[in-house]
């Protein structure tokens, strides 16, 4: 997984709470066997109209947020089905960062497994952001912001500044691009030692 | 020891080790596959040069996107069919025991596990889906994981997991006649939020949870999820062991595993992290009536005027729900005229849950203007169904009787609602556009949906005149 350190990038409004990963990534598109070329289908009944034209009215339709790689929306971003296709589908649009009050649990760990970093601000500083960018909008301007992972912090260019927590795990990971899995098949001795207190059977050699 | 919750105890027991700098591993017993979160976990196998470290604890099934007409047929759409193809090739290279189409154990994954006794009391299970914590309702730790999770516990059979918060949530008293599971979990959704468990393992308690059967006890832990939290559990007793003895994948010495299950249940003076208590005689059957399963009233209330909503989020996404669903506010629940109805799903789609709704619907006709579907949860709860003339009853009264498998609750396959439709559904996501773009979903029980189908818009079950 490629390392996540800082990232400076143009900030997406999306003003709804409750974004499930049905509407992230709509479950016709789940047919696929790869893991790539979801970003063309992120947000797909919102985007689109029926017609297949973008829709004028979707918020990552507007001008002013082409480009964006960091998504700010209200609490309880990801809820709904653990698919995974939901961060696949951001990350592969073009987002490395999403900001929210609060998300779901499954669709926040997924997106550590991706290299995209979830931030949880409290619901006045994503107001505040949300304020923020309304207002460089209407001056005609792109808003942007730019975050630091190993000193957990996040600025923009008028005076925002909030640290922000994350698991020191999840944060290494993101920080060394590690790959989970061999990471834990490190620990393969103590995880047979497991199975035989547990009375299974031992693994085949290789295995 | 200091006294310990069923959470506490699961946890304590498959704690492999905790490295240093690390999140803990945590070792799975069994593992569930589908396959539309497994293809790119397979191949994430494949790419690495790894194995399947423990083919046995893993069980798969196609359901999401299979078709629920008639099996004999080839699969017409071929993306679909080559993710299901996709699946008996990884099982076949990996050695993962797959219930496949065809195969009367063939069914959605939350209904096969406990169905054939592979999910068990003390276990921790996962799948790559988020109704999972269905499982919990055994007295297992059972929570959905993504893709790439799914990747990690076939190789190694653990997970990384920071242990989450424990939240009791006790239902006292009873349930009115009319009112069941169903209506429980939603109304407790209503009331916890859509996020309120989030970070949370609820372990439901209290007279109420003790009185329902295993299957509604399931259809309680299934909803976990629909209120933000990762897993739902249930201490296991007598219903739970009755339930598993005999069944397929039971342990052989049945005994010596009900003493060890004996031991889970949360010691009487466990703390958990978090306690919310209710009482079952509030209840009253329910019907939901936004885009999510949290925007829910009782079915002898109206639709909510958003506008009165204190909180801005809830306005505005209540407005919104309420433009999407093609509602207003003060309209009257049972006035909602519907189109289509869908009884099946892991959340509903289990033999109990058939045969409440056959029995509403015995000797009546479905409304002219409604199209009704009943999809078996499984090969077997189909088999069992047909074997009690439930089939005919539905049949007789104008439902279509289908094969096994997920259907119109996510509509993956041509199970699908066409935009603008209203549906009473007895899944568990009223998404927009969960069940097809521009669908309009009212999440109900089986005896409601069953109700509505007869009469067209949504009637109170507990005024019902069965035949
Ligand atoms: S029945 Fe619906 S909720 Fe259950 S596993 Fe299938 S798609 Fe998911």
């Amino acid at each position: 997984m490629e390392p996540f350190t800082a990232h400076s990038g143009i900030v997406a409004p999306l003003d709804r709470a409750n974004v499930d990963t049905d509407q992230i990534i709509p479950k016709q598109f789940l047919k696929r066997i790869e893991r790539t070329g979801f970003g063309q289908f992120l947000f797909f009944d919102w985007r689109f109209l029926a017609d297949g034209s973008a829709n004028p009215e979707f918020e990552l339709n507007q001008p002013s947020s082409a480009g964006a790689s960091i998504l700010l929306a209200r609490r309880n971003f990801g809820c709904g089905s653990s698919r995974e296709h939901a961060p696949w589908a951001l990350a592969d649009y073009g987002f490395r960062v999403i900001i929210a009050p609060t998300f779901a649990d499954i669709f926040y760990s997924n997106c550590f497994q991706n290299g995209m970093l979830p931030i949880r601000l409290s619901e006045e500083d994503v107001d505040d952001l949300f304020r923020r960018a309304a207002a460089a909008h209407a001056a005609g301007n792109l808003y942007r912001l730019h975050v630091d992972l190993a000193s957990g912090t996040i600025h923009d260019d008028a005076g925002f500044h909030r640290d922000f927590a994350v698991d020191p795990f999840h944060r290494r990971c993101l920080l060394e691009g590690l790959d989970n899995i061999g990471l834990s098949l490190q620990h393969v001795d103590q995880i047979a030692a497991w199975e035989q207190a547990h009375g299974l059977p031992p693994v085949a050699a290789g295995a | 020891m200091p006294a310990r919750t069923l959470l506490d105890k699961i946890w304590d027991n498959h704690v492999v080790c905790l490295p240093e700098g690390e999140a803990p591993l945590l070792y799975i017993d069994r593992h569930l596959v589908h396959e539309v979160t497994s293809p790119q976990a397979f191949e994430g196998l494949r790419l690495a040069g790894r194995r399947v470290r423990r083919p046995e604890a893993t069980f798969a099934t196609p359901d999401h996107n299979v078709p629920t007409t008639d099996r004999r047929l080839p699969i017409a759409d071929p993306v679909s069919k080559q993710q299901i193809d996709t699946l008996r090739a990884n099982c076949r290279e990996f050695g993962v025991r797959l219930f496949d189409l065809g195969d009367v154990d063939q069914g959605i994954v939350h209904v096969i596990g406990p169905e054939l006794g592979i999910t068990q009391p003390g276990m921790t299970i996962v799948c790559g889906d988020s109704h999972t914590a269905t499982h919990g309702a055994l007295g297992a730790l059972a929570f959905g994981i993504g893709t790439s999770e799914v990747e990690h516990v076939l190789a190694t059979q653990t997970l990384r997991q920071v242990k989450p918060k424990s939240l009791e949530v006790r239902i006292n008293g009873t349930l009115p006649a009319g009112v069941t599971a169903k209506d429980l979990v939603l109304s407790l959704i209503g009331r916890l939020s859509t996020e309120g468990g989030t970070g949370y393992v609820i372990e439901y308690t209290g007279p109420v949870i003790r009185g329902l059967g295993m299957e509604q006890r399931m259809t309680v832990c299934n909803m976990s999820i629909e209120a933000g939290a990762r897993a739902g559990m249930i201490a296991p007793d007598a219903i739970t062991f009755d339930y598993l003895r005999g069944r397929d994948f039971a342990p052989r010495d049945f005994d010596a595993a009900v003493a060890r299950w004996e031991q889970l249940p949360s010691d009487a003076n466990a703390a958990y992290d978090r306690v919310e208590i209710f009482d079952g005689r509030d209840m009253v059957p329910q019907v939901t009536w936004g885009t999510n399963p949290a925007q829910v009233v009782g079915v002898d209330a109206m639709v909510p005027d958003p506008n009165g909503f204190l909180d801005p989020n809830e306005r505005s996404s209540g407005a919104r729900a309420l433009e999407y669903m093609g509602l207003q506010g003060g309209t009257k629940i049972v006035d909602i005229p519907l189109d289509r109805v869908f009884i099946g799903s892991c959340t509903n789609g289990r033999i109990e849950d058939l045969r409440a709704a056959a029995a509403v619907v015995r000797g009546y006709r479905v409304a002219p203007s409604v199209h009704a579907m009943v999809v078996p949860g499984s090969g077997r709860v189909k088999r069992e169904a047909e074997e009690e003339g439930l089939d005919k009853v539905f049949r007789d009264a104008g439902f279509e009787w289908r094969e096994a498998g997920c259907s119109m609750c996510l509509g993956m396959n041509p199970d699908i609602l066409t935009p603008g439709q209203r549906c009473a559904s007895t899944s568990n996501r009223n998404f927009e556009g969960r069940q097809g773009k521009g669908g309009r979903t009212h999440l109900v029980s089986p005896a409601m949906a069953a109700a509505a189908a007869v009469s067209g818009h949504f009637v109170d079950i507990r005024q019902w005149n069965y035949k």
